[in-house]
């Protein structure tokens, strides 16, 4: 089984949300955090960096960074909701940029619309100030087996 | 016969200005030429864009990220003027995980310049182009902000 998965999944049990993102090394140098709101669902946000931006004149964030984002959300996101010891494997990626990522925290939620035996999907919003104009949106397919 | 660029000017600004933007350079982005009008961009591996730190698999997130900005560059191969572009949409297809401790690189080509949308296609690979390991989809919106992406461009 995977070890990256058993060492999630512990810190997992004991909600060490800090830790979950060091251990991404990618998601620790992009800057970003998560947590649970009242209803006990995961909230993700990223506090605005300069090393994220992508177009310096508006400014606004760089929109593989904004990609990146809700990927790593996507899949902790369904590493968190499941019991399985396997690592998800992303598939496919779609992303929709429906307004710029203003320098400030980016927010993120995710929904598992489908969860098989092979296959899950998961839907991704991304926003800043209201969740009602959202900054993206994108779904994720991940492999939940790994054929050795 | 390969087409050169359709402003070898634009397009050398822009990809100087892409790969220059924080977060291209946070993330260590190379442009290493134009062929024809297909740029292509790589990165090197580093422990810190690591996704699985047991394998050592660079995150799909930086994969993300240089088709994006490779996309944008092949956009600009095709521009007369200069013009603010913003990505529309992207779709990425991870075709196998990339080899920890290789560079990846990153070839696109915008294949339909329309008015007011331009479209691209991208494929990363570590050696060869035909041995990929993701494939990427993306539309731009052309000229989506009056604000020159350039500052030294603004009249």
């Amino acid at each position: 089984m995977s070890a990256y998965m058993e060492r999630f999944l512990a810190l997992r049990d004991e909600k060490r949300f800090d830790d979950i993102i060091e251990a991404i090394p990618y998601a620790s140098m992009m800057g970003m955090t998560f947590g649970e709101n009242e209803a006990g669902e995961l909230l993700f946000s990223l506090p605005f960096h300069e090393r994220n931006v992508g177009n310096t004149t508006l400014p606004a964030l760089h929109g593989g960074l904004i990609g990146g984002y809700l990927e790593i959300a996507a899949q902790v996101h369904l590493m968190w909701n499941r019991e399985s010891l396997e690592t998800p494997k992303i598939v496919d990626f779609s992303l929709d940029y429906l307004r710029s990522g203003r320098p400030q925290t980016l927010y993120a939620r995710c929904e598992i619309t489908k969860q098989g035996k092979r296959v899950a999907h998961v839907l991704i919003e991304a926003w800043q100030d209201d969740p009602s104009r959202p900054v993206a949106v994108a779904r994720a397919h991940f492999l939940l087996t790994t054929a050795s | 016969m390969t087409p050169t660029p359709v402003n070898p000017e634009v397009l050398e600004a822009m990809s100087d200005l892409f790969v220059s933007l924080p977060h291209s350079r946070t993330l260590g982005f190379r442009y290493l030429g134009t062929d024809g009008r297909r740029p292509v961009l790589c990165v090197d591996w580093r422990e810190d864009l690591v996704g699985n730190p047991v394998t050592g698999v660079v995150h799909g997130g930086v994969i993300t990220s240089l088709v994006d900005t490779t996309s944008a560059i092949s956009v600009t191969a095709q521009l007369a003027e200069f013009e603010t572009i913003a990505t529309l949409d992207l779709r990425i297809d991870y075709l196998k995980s990339a080899t920890p401790g290789k560079t990846i690189h990153c070839r696109a080509e915008c294949y339909r310049l329309a008015s007011q949308i331009a479209f691209t296609r991208a494929v990363c690979y570590h050696d060869d182009p035909a041995d990929p390991i993701a494939h990427g989809v993306a539309t731009f919106m052309r000229a989506s902000n009056p604000k020159p992406m350039l500052p030294e461009a603004e009249q």
